[in-house]
């Protein structure tokens, strides 16, 4: 009797439906999980966008060959079709347009054309109505060039130079095409001989004479330039002209060896050209291409991306520069933040005592990670680069003024500025960690008879090594993706030369370089050709998030390894 | 105060320790008139007088917050990283007052060495655990580290159940071989006093046990102090007992003699479980 009183009553106190529901805890769950399935699609679609538009860009595409009329006038086109969309005929009306179809929308087709020295602009918007028959001829030749974006055409002869010319109509299709690629091979080794040349060798010998001016100057600026150092310097320079000039002789000799390979194509209108191999980057016909060989062409594009420097003001090639980068200004900035972090954060948990003024500065420091990075970047520049790279040049490279050697935007100004950003973060994580660590731990180590200074660097500073690499995880994630305050100290376009090389000191922290980030906003929204370069933004990003992740996942197993070691005790 | 210190002629005339090594003990830690204060206005121990002898046990019982664990960090000074803790009197381990100026503190805690409550191994291995006090005197010699490592361990009888794992983590012993493994730490670097804070509270029955029987086999080489909750403990261990109650020495003696027949109302009441 008096269990089903207060099971009454219990149940009189619960609102019965959507109120139990509630109050269940239910619409919680639901609600956590809905969290984090958006996060989840959110970050994973922007992947596959990135993937999809960035990655089909490699892809060796069937080229089109179509006649399109439109007021009576008929021309031939062969191009890729790159993107396809419906629009509303009143708004193709408005533009101009003369349209014979009846429905409310029509498909516009974008086509690559290519050809841009022959057309004038290498992507063409079309209406479909307007199309004839669309046919894939399996003879359709893409050429990929140094210069001018791409080729379309009908191969008809090639010529080496010096040689008879093989014509299709006389030695047939493939081999003409396979005298082509023999040629290809032949011009691209030796351009490969020249890039070495004038990379390495000439490089090496322009850096000494730049070594050998600097001592004059520097000799002068002391005094001591006499008859003899003259002398010498002057003789050690005449070596190195020499030297020069045999180069510059052996590079004539081989630009003279490639620039009268030609070869001659039909294009879409039926006009022939006449065109250099030495321009050609490959030659191949997509129309009559297999999938494997469409995969292996895939692959090689890819790689070449990855591997090679960016042509054509970025649109075209790799970005190989812009990655390296990108990756050695973040291992440096890592370098350079650790210790700095780890030290500050040592002295504020271990040392220092909590009082006004560690609180304070505790507070400044957590406020620090708030500040926008562009005023990182003017303050790196401010400070950094005018004032102690300026000073720097007075102090050890007089000889070279005006020209600055440090007092100039570079690589390790754009370190230091990154790692001045993102101090916080390793100071924040590394007393986090210093905090977690047991005192009867330091106890023990104290009662053993070690110094608080031996305790701290044996037993406290391991155990907190994963807290210091959580922060440095933090830290690079923040670093890789940062652009801003990067193109006031150190970024550039374009940088002719990767900033480690062969030349003594092999690490050049005063030379400007290329970033992943600033490469996207450059080739987004910098290009003179969008349509050509919007593909690469995609690839861009996406190798980006890769490489940030890459890092990241190396910190993380780290991490993980020295949590394993060092995991705490279960106090 | 004075009317709670100890006799020390009546303990001298009194002292034949049953289970002691043969001869009389010695003094080996004297406390003259210690007070202890945390800051300005809390004082944790008021004038404590006392003489611990060499290689017995010595106890110190009490209820909590009395301030028995407080009078044993004074002895290897780990109440110095208490800020704004002082303290006045005098401390003396063989006739030299721990609390000198001169007195270098990393090497009077190898000379005392100290135990805790909590087992409190390194995340290093069990063998770099015992070597960690060596170590940090510059000893590096492997030879040398090999054999202080054993006959530490053997000595805190836990060499038999860890000599096929010594380069293993620490932190995957029980509890109580963790903290026979403290206790082989502590003497590989050859205390002469070692000081035990409530070493087997985190234990379970039968570890402690071991750790008594290893206090039981240590007395013969060490000064031994131990801090206890457990009266039992104290009279199962010890050669002398002192209670302490609200940061003052109320009794100190022969252990047979505080258990059986105190001279104060209070101890009387304390180790009769009156109150505590």
């Amino acid at each position: 009797m008096n269990r089903m009183i207060n099971e009454q009553e219990l149940h009189s106190d619960r609102a019965p439906g959507v109120g139990k529901w509630l109050r269940g805890g239910d619409p919680l769950i639901w609600l956590n999980g809905a969290a984090v399935s958006v996060s989840v699609i959110a970050v994973v679609g922007l992947l596959l966008l990135l993937a999809v538009r960035g990655l089909s860009h490699f892809w060796p595409a069937d080229v089109l060959a179509v006649s399109v009329s439109y007021q009576g006038q008929t021309r031939e086109l062969l191009g890729e079709v790159v993107e396809q969309v419906e629009v509303p005929g009143a708004q193709l009306r408005e533009a101009g347009f003369e349209l014979q179809g009846p429905g409310p929308f029509y498909q516009r087709t974008l086509m690559k054309q290519g050809n841009r020295d022959f057309l004038g602009t290498d992507f063409t918007w079309l209406i479909d109505e307007q199309f004839g028959p669309r046919r894939y001829p399996l003879d359709v030749l893409v050429v990929e060039r140094l210069e001018w974006g791409n080729f379309y055409g009908y191969l008809r002869a090639v010529s080496r130079f010096g040689e008879d010319p093989v014509t299709v109509a006389e030695h047939g299709e493939a081999a003409t095409l396979e005298a082509m690629q023999a040629l290809i091979v032949d011009t691209v080794a030796v351009r490969e001989e020249i890039h070495e040349i004038e990379q390495g060798e000439i490089g090496a010998i322009n850096y000494e004479l730049e070594r050998l001016r600097l001592r004059e100057r520097g000799l002068e600026l002391e005094g001591r330039l006499d008859a003899a150092a003259q002398a010498d310097l002057a003789s050690k320079r005449a070596e190195q002209e020499a030297s020069f000039r045999a180069l510059q002789e052996q590079l004539y000799t081989l630009y003279d060896s490639i620039k009268d390979h030609s070869y001659s194509a039909e294009l879409a209108d039926g006009r022939v050209v006449t065109l250099p191999i030495a321009k050609v980057v490959r030659a191949y016909q997509p129309n009559a291409m297999n999938v494997f060989a469409k995969m292996a062409m895939y692959v090689e594009r890819l790689w070449e991306f990855l591997s090679e420097p960016p042509r054509e003001a970025n649109t075209e090639g790799g970005v190989f520069p812009a990655m390296f980068g990108t990756v050695l200004m973040v291992i440096l900035m890592s370098i350079i933040v650790t210790p700095f972090g780890v030290v500050a954060a040592v002295y504020l948990r271990e040392y220092a005592s909590q009082g006004f003024v560690t609180r304070t500065i505790r507070v400044a420091v957590n406020n620090l990670a708030g500040v926008p990075s562009i005023v990182y970047g003017v303050f790196g520049l401010g400070f950094f680069v005018y004032f102690v790279g300026g000073e720097l040049d007075q102090l050890f490279f007089p000889a070279s003024l005006p020209r600055p050697t440090f007092g100039t935007p570079g690589l390790m100004w754009a370190s230091l500025t990154l790692a001045l950003l993102t101090l916080p973060v390793v100071i924040v994580a590394t007393e986090e960690g210093l905090a977690r660590i047991p005192s009867t731990v330091r106890e023990g180590s104290l009662a053993l008879g070690a110094t608080r200074a031996e305790t701290l660097w044996r037993v406290v500073l391991p155990m907190a090594s994963p807290a210091m690499m959580t922060g440095l995880i933090l830290a690079v994630a923040r670093a890789a993706g940062e652009v801003a305050p990067l193109m006031l100290v150190g970024v550039v376009k374009l940088a002719p030369t990767l900033p480690l090389d062969g030349n003594y000191p092999y690490l050049h922290l005063d030379q400007k370089f290329m970033h992943l980030g600033f490469h996207i906003y450059d080739v987004g929204f910098q290009s003179p050709n969008v349509e050509a370069a919007r593909p690469l933004v995609y690839a861009t990003a996406l190798l980006l998030v890769l490489i940030i992740a890459l890092l990241n996942l190396a910190a993380v197993s780290l991490r993980n390894r020295l949590r394993e070691r060092y995991k705490s005790l279960e106090h | 105060m004075q009317t709670h210190a100890l006799d020390i002629q009546a303990l001298k005339r009194d002292q034949a320790p049953s289970e002691g090594p043969a001869g009389p003990a010695e003094t080996s830690l004297r406390m003259e008139n210690l007070n202890l204060f945390y800051n300005q206005n809390s004082q944790a121990l008021f004038d404590i007088n006392l003489e611990i002898p060499r290689q017995r046990v010595t106890a110190f019982i009490g209820p909590s917050g009395c301030g028995k664990s407080s009078l044993l960090r004074c002895i290897n000074r780990m109440n110095d990283l208490v800020d704004g803790c002082r303290v006045q009197g005098r401390l003396l381990l063989d006739n030299e007052d721990v609390y000198d100026r001169r007195v270098d503190v990393a090497a009077l805690r190898r000379r005392v060495g100290m135990v805790f409550q909590k087992p409190n191994p390194f995340p290093k291995s069990i063998y770099e655990n015992v070597a960690y006090g060596l170590r940090i005197q510059g000893i590096n010699k492997k030879r040398v580290l090999d054999e202080v490592v054993e006959k530490s361990l053997r000595a805190a009888a836990l060499w038999d159940e860890v000599k096929d794992r010594l380069h293993e983590s620490a932190l995957g012993m029980s509890g109580g071989q963790q903290q026979r493994l403290v206790i082989a730490r502590t003497i590989a670097v050859e205390p002469e006093v070692l000081l035990l804070d409530e070493p087997a509270s985190a234990l379970d029955p039968i570890s402690t046990l071991k750790i008594e029987e290893l206090i039981y086999e240590l007395k013969s080489r060490y000064t031994i102090v131990i801090v206890t909750h457990n009266m039992q403990q104290a009279a199962r261990v010890s050669d002398m007992t002192a209670f302490m109650y609200m940061g003052k020495l109320i009794e100190y003696d022969d252990t047979d003699t505080l258990f059986t027949n105190p001279e104060q109302k209070q101890t009387e009441d304390y180790i009769t479980g009156r109150y505590g």
